[in-house]
């Protein structure tokens, strides 16, 4: 059989394709339908933290940071509770990673503050002595997109049936409509900070990247959920 | 195989290949150095302003390196070795021709601009699957127009039996396209939006832990397709070209190829294990990776067993060197893959540095070792002068071998440090570490790692020097060599 698939390129391919997509069925599809349901009560991203967590992606934060607490004594006395595939419902791409070089960021919001965060990022050394991790300075410069991540939302709710409420929609009607809401709550991350340039981007209406990401990183934990109980 | 005397072969898109590799391999383990020297001294994250932190520029390194470095030395090969086993021309064909250099200068400029977009910034956040979706199309019309050029000159061909390089070649094309279209499978935001926000964003079809178990699927299996399976066609074509020995068994290649195919799939789950996949997948991932010694090493055996007989040449070859070495990374890495994949090991070993040593033991013993040596095979009969230093390849052997082997062991200590200080706990069994202990204890080995990168970029640098002396101004040849490459 071998050699006479060695002279049929054409039914060679084929076997080829079929030895290798058949782990793929067996292993993956089945469980797309059960894995993607969102624990009791979470709540989709804001438009605002969407924003962030478009931050925590541009400056690759994966590449030193995981999303993911381990079922072990040793992770949930460190990070607290381990995860849980609900709370991963509405995270799209899922931001796991793969390396910690820093410490794990899937309930970093249960225990750092806006002013840790916004000190932390302007100078990691300054709040934890020894850290490799570089300054990301320009976060406080940047201007966050928030247009996108409010045309994320919108593909969010009308795609994939995320529960937005009925303010999310499409057009630039709506979305000049909406922006307010996410520019208070750009407001309270940005008055419990001391930046002034920062503070005084918010107040003329634009966001620095950098209230994005803080927003992020404090919905990152449970207070997604808990809040609802 | 005898050579075909007859047979002009047409080595064009190979040579353009061959430049993209060594300029790709250059900025990519550039790039490399740079970050592995971040890592131990935090001050360089500030040489490019917003463009220069290490998290910007790991993508880019990750990227270069096996989209443009590898592809390129797949490529390469792949023209030059695909037109010998098939005994066709690509000149005999206008139309292959206009394929062949069509895919070339799409991928060059395609990757161009892929490099741009990385340091903006623009990206999916999935592990070497960063590119957003218009790059995506890119690089289906760039795959495509391989797989035509492919399957024209099997078409074409008047060897009607395919030699092992090509089942190889026909399995990467399939398995890269397969991954890498289910996993970048996304929703382009600006369409669905009514026009708003940028036209790049795109969202992923997949969410949380099912996004998770499709980007390992693609992310293990694109190491599977991209740094193994086109890297054994080569083993398999050059090492016989340049011993002038035959394969040691049909059968072993056979075995090999056929439970490479099946088992390789289904080991992707065993980057996910204590997460929250399903336990049985996992359990899966890890059995099949340790199943998966078998084919791997039925590969290597096969070939260091083709040296049978002719371990005289080791001495005298520093080709030869370089392949069997290569061999030798590999049964390594696979051997070490499996046992990651434990999941007692994987326990203290993921998310630590282990990891990235593994991946470079992999790469750099493997992958680099294997296409250097293809391209030093390649080049006197491309550009029909002998290769312009031995002493220099010999050198260069030396260096990067001692290379891989610092790498490797720095992060072996550094990541089972790592692992055992993360769950070390005290006699009331309280954590005795904060993170930033295991973060300060690692500094000597993140050095080492960095200067590794150092000897090994070096060496890298020799081989380019060396291939660039070959190709415009070593001894002229008369008559292509037919086994043993000519070397100064």
């Amino acid at each position: 059989m071998f050699h006479w698939l060695e002279k049929n390129p054409f039914f060679f391919a084929v076997g080829v394709f079929v030895t290798i997509a058949f782990a793929g069925l067996i292993e993956i599809l089945p469980n797309f339908a059960e894995a993607s349901r969102p624990v009791a009560g979470l709540r989709p991203y804001t438009v605002l933290e969407l924003a962030g967590k478009e931050v925590y992606k541009k400056d690759n934060c994966i590449a030193c940071h995981s999303q993911l607490i381990r079922p072990f004594k040793a992770e949930t006395d460190r990070y607290g509770q381990y995860s849980l595939s609900g709370e991963y419902a509405y995270d799209r791409p899922f931001l796991w990673g793969s390396k910690r070089t820093g410490p794990d960021l899937h309930r970093v919001g249960n225990y750092r503050t806006t002013d840790w965060h916004e000190n932390h990022m302007w100078d990691p050394q300054s709040v934890v002595p020894g850290s490799i991790m570089p300054a990301y300075k320009h976060q406080f410069k940047n201007i966050a997109d928030l247009e996108t991540a409010y045309a994320e939302a919108v593909t969010d709710k009308n795609v994939f049936h995320v529960p937005y409420g009925d303010d999310i929609q499409p057009g630039k009607k709506a979305w000049e409509a909406y922006k307010p809401k996410v520019l208070a709550e750009a407001k309270k991350i940005a008055a419990d900070m001391k930046n002034q340039d920062v503070k005084d981007a918010v107040a003329a209406g634009k966001v620095p990247e950098i209230v994005a990401l803080i927003a992020y990183l404090n919905s990152l934990g449970s207070s997604r959920y808990e809040a609802k109980k | 195989m005898q050579s075909n005397a007859a047979l002009e072969y047409d080595y064009s898109v190979a040579k353009l290949f061959t430049y993209t590799t060594i300029l790709f391999g250059f900025l990519g383990m550039t790039i490399g150095t740079l970050i592995a020297s971040q890592m131990a001294f935090p001050e360089l994250n500030y040489l490019l302003g917003e463009y220069g932190t290490f998290s910007r520029l790991r993508p880019l390194h990750t990227n270069i390196v096996i989209y443009g470095f590898t592809l390129s030395g797949i490529w390469a090969t792949f023209y030059y070795s695909a037109q010998r086993v098939l005994k066709v021309s690509m000149a005999e064909s206008k139309f292959l021709m206009f394929m062949g250099k069509f895919h070339f200068w799409l991928y060059f400029f395609g990757a161009l601009a892929a490099v741009v977009s990385l340091l903006l910034g623009i990206t999916q956040s999935k592990e070497y699957a960063q590119l957003e979706w218009p790059f995506d199309i890119v690089i289906v019309l760039i795959w495509v127009s391989w797989g035509i050029g492919m399957f024209g000159l099997i078409g074409i061909r008047r060897e009607k039996a395919l030699y092992i390089s090509m089942w190889y070649y026909i399995a990467c094309f399939l398995g890269i396209a397969m991954l890498y279209l289910f996993n970048n499978m996304a929703v382009p935001t600006y369409f669905t939006s009514g026009g708003l926000g940028s036209i790049m964003h795109s969202v992923s079809m997949y969410s949380g832990t099912n996004d998770a178990l499709v980007q390992w699927w693609f992310g293990h299996n694109a190491v599977a397709f991209g740094f193994t399976v086109p890297i054994v066609a080569m083993i398999y074509y050059f090492l016989p070209k340049e011993s002038g020995q035959a394969v040691y068994s049909y059968k072993l290649s056979l075995l090999s190829f056929w439970g490479l195919m099946f088992i390789y799939l289904w080991a992707g789950s065993h980057h996910l294990l204590w997460s929250t996949v399903p336990d049985w997948m996992q359990t899966m991932g890890s059995i099949f990776s340790v199943v998966l010694i078998l084919p791997s090493w039925g590969s290597a055996i096969n070939m260091l067993l083709t040296m049978k007989g002719e371990w005289n040449q080791l001495t005298e070859n520093p080709l030869i060197k370089f392949m069997v070495l290569a061999s030798t990374f590999y049964m390594l890495s696979t051997l070490e893959g499996p046992i990651q994949a434990i999941k007692s090991v994987n326990a203290i070993a993921h998310f630590t540095d282990w990891i990235p040593g593994h991946v470079h033991d992999g790469v750099l013993g493997w992958v680099v070792f294997m296409i250097m040596a293809a391209l030093y095979h390649m080049a006197p009969r491309m550009f029909k002068r002998e290769i312009y230093s031995k002493k220099m390849m010999e050198a260069q052997f030396w260096l990067q071998t001692t290379a891989v082997v610092l790498y490797f062991t720095s992060m072996w200590i550094a990541g089972i440090t790592q692992g055992m200080m993360w769950r070390a706990v005290d006699e009331y069994g309280n954590l005795m570490y904060s993170f930033i202990d295991t973060v300060e204890v690692l500094h000597p080995y993140y050095a080492i790692r960095a200067l590794a990168g150092v000897l090994y970029l070096t060496g890298f640098l020799m081989f380019a020097f060396n291939m660039i002396k070959t190709m415009t101004s070593s001894r002229q040849l008369t008559e292509e060599p037919q086994f043993r490459s000519p070397m100064a």
